[in-house]
């Protein structure tokens, strides 16, 4: 059968997205490590299909402020990715990146959107690194484009872009820990149906 | 007694005073207000995309700006609602990203909010607020009581329209 809409995923097909996203964010909190120089432990993670109402519920609701960055690739595969990071462990990654103790996360300041965003972009293409070399693809990778507002609104974007494709997503959700704080992030993944095929295929997953 | 109703994404509805209607986050998403202040009714429809056009059979008429709005002024008509009385308010459609190679990704809440409006004036509405565009999310609080608009942002406050 072929694949249509994220609802067609089987079983063995959505164990072979979860293996993507377990290597996937294993590369990207090791290179997160690396750049704040302490260790991150995450967890395995779980890799769902919903809609986005139970993807927003999930999440801890539309209005939960969220840090929400937004890359898009293309080459063998087309799509979009986007990570999900709670405020506070977004607090926490600055704070430590920036050798700094600041009591609170001010989303306005532009150095520590840069340094957001430059860790995104780092994070991204460790994910997408992985994926690229367990597939044998060519990915290219856009800069990342970040924002923090409200879930809900963050989520309009992929919505309204695949709406026309699945009313669902993909979720790989894993808790990260670091500096003693312990944050659920959301890695979203949103490939075009078709390089989904192509990704099942280049992994050797036949049709069942 | 006045009821809190929400109205997902893709979605809508009709209420009366006191009641308010809610919609959680509008993004790049356009919400429109529909009030006749005489039979004291309001309609809240929350879009996703602008244009319907290409969709056969069209199954989900919410989710669009061309095919949702028609549908609430019906719905409001048949519950009481006068046409000549009927005025709207839109917000919404906000660029939550800047570009990031998709350039149809950066631009959808602009024509979202096109197609609304246009939606509105093919159907002789008068818009009497509009509080569009922008780079933030939006929760909108629609009072049918008296007509308000109430606008929530993460970061830039609450104002009433």
């Amino acid at each position: 059968m072929a694949l249509n809409d994220y609802n067609d995923l089987n079983e063995i097909q959505l164990d072979v997205l979860r293996e993507m996203g377990n290597i996937g964010t294993g590369n990207a909190a090791m290179a997160l490590a690396e750049m704040l120089a302490t260790p991150i432990d995450i967890s395995v993670p779980t890799v769902k299909i919903l809609d986005y109402e139970t993807a927003m519920e999930a999440m801890g609701g539309p209005e939960n402020m969220i840090v929400g960055l937004l890359l898009s690739f293309d080459g063998d595969i087309n799509g979009m990715i986007m990570f999900l990071l709670e405020k506070d462990f977004a607090h926490m990654m600055i704070n430590t990146l920036m050798g700094e103790d600041t009591e609170t996360f001010d989303p306005e300041d532009p150095v520590s959107n840069s340094a957001l965003t430059e860790v995104g972009n780092i994070m991204a293409a460790s994910y997408v690194n992985a994926i690229a070399s367990m597939t044998e693809m060519r990915i290219n990778l856009s800069v990342p484009s970040m924002s923090i507002d409200m879930l809900g609104a963050i989520l309009s974007v992929p919505a309204i872009h695949y709406a026309n494709i699945s009313d669902k997503i993909i979720m790989i959700q894993n808790e990260l820990q670091g500096n003693n704080t312990s944050a659920s992030n959301h890695i979203l993944m949103l490939p075009d149906v078709e390089s989904l095929q192509k990704i099942m295929t280049a992994l050797g997953i036949e049709d069942l | 007694m006045s009821n809190t109703i929400r109205v997902g994404i893709s979605d809508q509805k009709v209420a009366h005073a006191p009641d308010i209607l809610v919609t959680f986050a509008l993004g790049s998403c356009v919400g429109i207000c529909l009030y006749d202040p005489h039979a004291k009714l309001g309609g809240l429809s929350h879009i996703l995309l602008p244009d319907s056009t290409g969709q056969k059979p069209l199954t989900t008429p919410f989710r669009f700006a061309d095919s949702a709005i028609p549908l609430l002024l019906r719905k409001m008509e048949a519950m009481g609602a006068n046409r000549r009385f009927i005025k709207a308010k839109i917000a919404g459609g906000a660029q939550m990203f800047a570009a990031v190679g998709k350039p149809a990704l950066s631009d959808v809440g602009q024509r979202n909010v096109l197609a609304a409006r246009q939606a509105l004036a093919k159907l002789s509405i008068p818009i009497i607020a509009d509080d569009t565009g922008k780079n933030f999310g939006r929760t909108l609080y629609f009072h049918v009581e008296d007509g308000t608009m109430r606008i929530q942002s993460a970061s830039k406050g609450e104002w009433k329209l």
